[in-house]
């Protein structure tokens, strides 16, 4: 009892509280990065590239996020953000006839045929998972394969390219300092932030991912809050999927396959709980932001290579839930 | 068993639909009964087929193992490549192997089994980890194979030649294997209390151990087993072959986890049979080699694949669902 009213150390408020610890974390590894690569880690140059890197992995990872705070898990986002851009570019490549120039109806209208597809996408994982009762990771699977194939079908295998040039103009375009992909990210990021943090709907998220049978006895619409999720993060997939299609000017049905263990990674990284319940966008920012970070530091040793990245990611996945585990054990223990 | 329970039984179900299929398929191409394209088939199912028997296994204990063709890459890579030539018998390769393999599926088991994290995404970040390390530390370019591997994925059992075409197709002696592996498995799960054990983890935990029954001791077995076949399996396929690739077995994971329970394997753990797992298996190879005699574009492939799970794993999902709510309302009526 005397320990509880003694004010608790800073360290060990730091430690108690996710967000806080995330921020900490942040702070280490930025400095860390100064420290080791100072020249190149602090130059505009870096920056601008970090800004340009991120917002593609780091919408998949909030949506794949919002799938593991409702106890889920989404292996088919990757592949439903190419399926995505996929269909888009064929809307532009059917409606468009110029030689590269205009055409900026069109391209905006097919960035409201890509969103419209990842809902879809969502909506159909939701519904397998919700209405016929696949677990999760089996149903994202089989969509994976499906909206794998379907891309490949469309494509007939080879890359989509030859859309007009406002498409990478408007994706490269640049909002004062910072590139417009960077306030996509933002403004999708505080919408779901708002969505999980402030509304009923991502309160019922929670309570889902804690224990959807309670949910039912408690008179909530199961079938509503999968589908709603799912619907949600195949959007932020789409989103992802017109970053990607726009910064390389070309579509192809199996774009950026490793982000799926990254987005994975970030998401537990940034407080997410694998087995469902709890998990902050804010945390998932942070996380995103780091391991961009870490990512631009491993790219100035030239003489690693880019296939170790694996081996960072995947042993630091298994090194952040070993050490979360170990502060939310010493944390029970005091309380 | 009595016709009624045989027809309660998703392996029975299974078992339907892969005949009716090869019926179709022989409708349509007259080329499925074949004795080379039955060769074929057998040839492509042994590797999947060894991998299901270690992923059954895994998903019967309330697990789930990602990692394992990461595990068969690295090791295979790391015997093929560090110690080509050193031995002039096959066998210390598949030993070495398997040890590595058995050190590897360690590493997942422990986690696991001691801080109880949800296996997926242990064995996602396992399998991360050891891409990494062979294609970032040992190179992943192909490789020729060594001299008495080679030897061995000469060696075959039979040769089935099609009378009508001369075309002719050979089964290596590594279906062999691949029975004798099946074989070890079902005798571990029900003839052993270990297999006993490994039902019993799947189905409730807490009970199991309740029991008497080792909680850690099982699911650190079963991810050890799993490694040290996937070692095993990586030198095989290797050897079948005839060549060191390091990336042509990363991705099998997810068809081998859709195969296993496709074939009524649990994934939430308790319920699963050896016969279901290769039936699943049978299902999910047969459909992908079968797609041209159909003459459908290999386009299509992997929406075909991508439908197989949906439909498979939704029809046993609804009569869970069904067989759920009947025993609610018999509660409730009482």
């Amino acid at each position: 009892m005397s320990k509880e009213t003694t004010a608790k150390k800073p360290l060990e408020m730091i430690l108690d509280n996710s967000s806080a610890r995330m921020v900490a974390l942040f702070v280490v590894v930025f400095i860390a990065c100064s420290l080791l690569q100072g020249k190149n880690f602090l130059s505009p140059d870096n920056f601008l590239a970090m800004f340009r890197q991120f917002p593609e992995y780091g919408l998949l990872a909030i949506g794949i996020g919002m799938a593991l705070i409702i106890g889920g898990i989404d292996l088919s986002a990757v592949y439903l953000a190419n399926l995505s851009s996929i269909v888009a570019g064929l809307f532009v490549l059917r409606f468009y006839h110029g030689d590269g120039e205009g055409g900026t109806g069109i391209v905006l209208a097919s960035f409201v045929v890509a969103l419209l597809i990842g809902a879809i996408g969502g909506i159909l994982n939701g519904v397998l998972i919700s209405g016929l009762g696949i677990p999760a990771m089996l149903a994202t699977l089989g969509t994976q394969s499906l909206f794998w194939g379907f891309g490949v079908v469309l494509t007939g295998g080879s890359t989509l390219s030859g859309f007009p040039k406002v498409l990478g103009n408007m994706i490269n375009m640049k909002f004062g300092l910072f590139p417009i992909t960077i306030v996509i990210f933002a403004a999708a990021a505080v919408i779901t932030a708002i969505i999980v943090q402030k509304t009923k709907l991502g309160r019922e998220m929670k309570m889902y991912g804690t224990n959807n049978r309670a949910t039912v006895y408690s008179g909530l619409n199961n079938f509503k809050i999968v589908v709603c999720t799912h619907m949600f993060s195949g959007m932020l997939a789409a989103l992802s999927g017109i970053i990607m299609w726009g910064r390389y000017s070309s579509a192809k049905a199996d774009t950026g396959a490793t982000y799926t263990m990254q987005a994975i990674l970030i998401a537990v990284l940034g407080g997410v709980s694998p087995l469902g319940g709890s998990g902050s966008v804010t945390g998932i920012v942070l996380a995103v932001l780091i391991i961009q970070m870490l990512s631009s530091l491993l790219n100035m040793y030239t003489f690693i290579p880019n296939a170790c990245r694996q081996i960072v990611w995947g042993g630091l996945l298994l090194v952040v839930m070993i050490v979360n585990y170990y502060l939310d054990q010493s944390k029970k223990k005091r309380h | 068993m009595s016709f009624k329970r045989l027809t309660k039984k998703t392996e029975f179900y299974v078992a339907l639909i892969l005949i009716v299929f090869c019926l179709i398929i022989q409708a349509r191409s007259g080329q499925f009964f074949t004795p080379n394209n039955i060769v074929d088939l057998l040839r492509s199912l042994t590797i999947p087929m060894m991998f299901a028997v270690g992923e059954m296994m895994v998903l019967i204990s309330g697990g789930v193992d990602c990692s394992f063709p990461a595990i068969a890459s690295l090791s295979m890579y790391f015997v093929c490549t560090k110690l080509d030539g050193a031995f002039s018998n096959p066998i210390p390769y598949f030993l070495v192997a398997m040890a590595l393999g058995l050190c590897m599926g360690a590493v997942n088991g422990f986690i696991v089994a001691k801080y109880k994290f949800p296996a997926m995404i242990v064995t996602l970040g396992a399998s991360s980890l050891w891409i990494g390390v062979m294609q970032g530390i040992l190179g992943s370019s192909e490789y020729p194979l060594t001299f008495p591997l080679y030897q061995l994925g000469e060696a075959k059992i039979l040769t089935g030649t099609n009378p009508v075409t001369g075309f002719s197709s050979n089964l290596p002696v590594h279906f062999g294997f691949a029975v004798v592996l099946v074989l070890i498995g079902w005798f571990i799960l029900n003839k052993t209390m270990l297999g006993r054990g490994i039902y019993a983890v799947g189905g409730d935990e807490v009970a199991a151990a309740r029991a008497g029954f080792n909680v850690f001791g099982i699911r650190m077995f079963i991810f050890c087993f799993s490694g040290a076949m996937a070692g095993f399996i990586g030198v095989c396929r290797a050897s079948m072959m005839m060549t060191v690739n390091p990336n042509n077995m990363i991705g099998m994971e997810m068809d081998v986890i859709a195969a296993c329970v496709l074939g009524g394997v649990s994934l939430v753990g308790g319920k699963g049979s050896v016969i279901g797992a290769i039936l699943g298996t049978a299902l999910m190879t047969l459909v992908s080699n079968s797609l041209i005699l159909l003459g459908i574009p290999t386009v299509w492939a992997r929406v075909f694949t991508g439908l197989i799970i949906i439909v498979g794993t939704g029809v046993s999902a609804v009569q869970e669902k069904t067989r759920k709510n009947t025993l609610h309302v018999a509660v409730s009526d009482q």
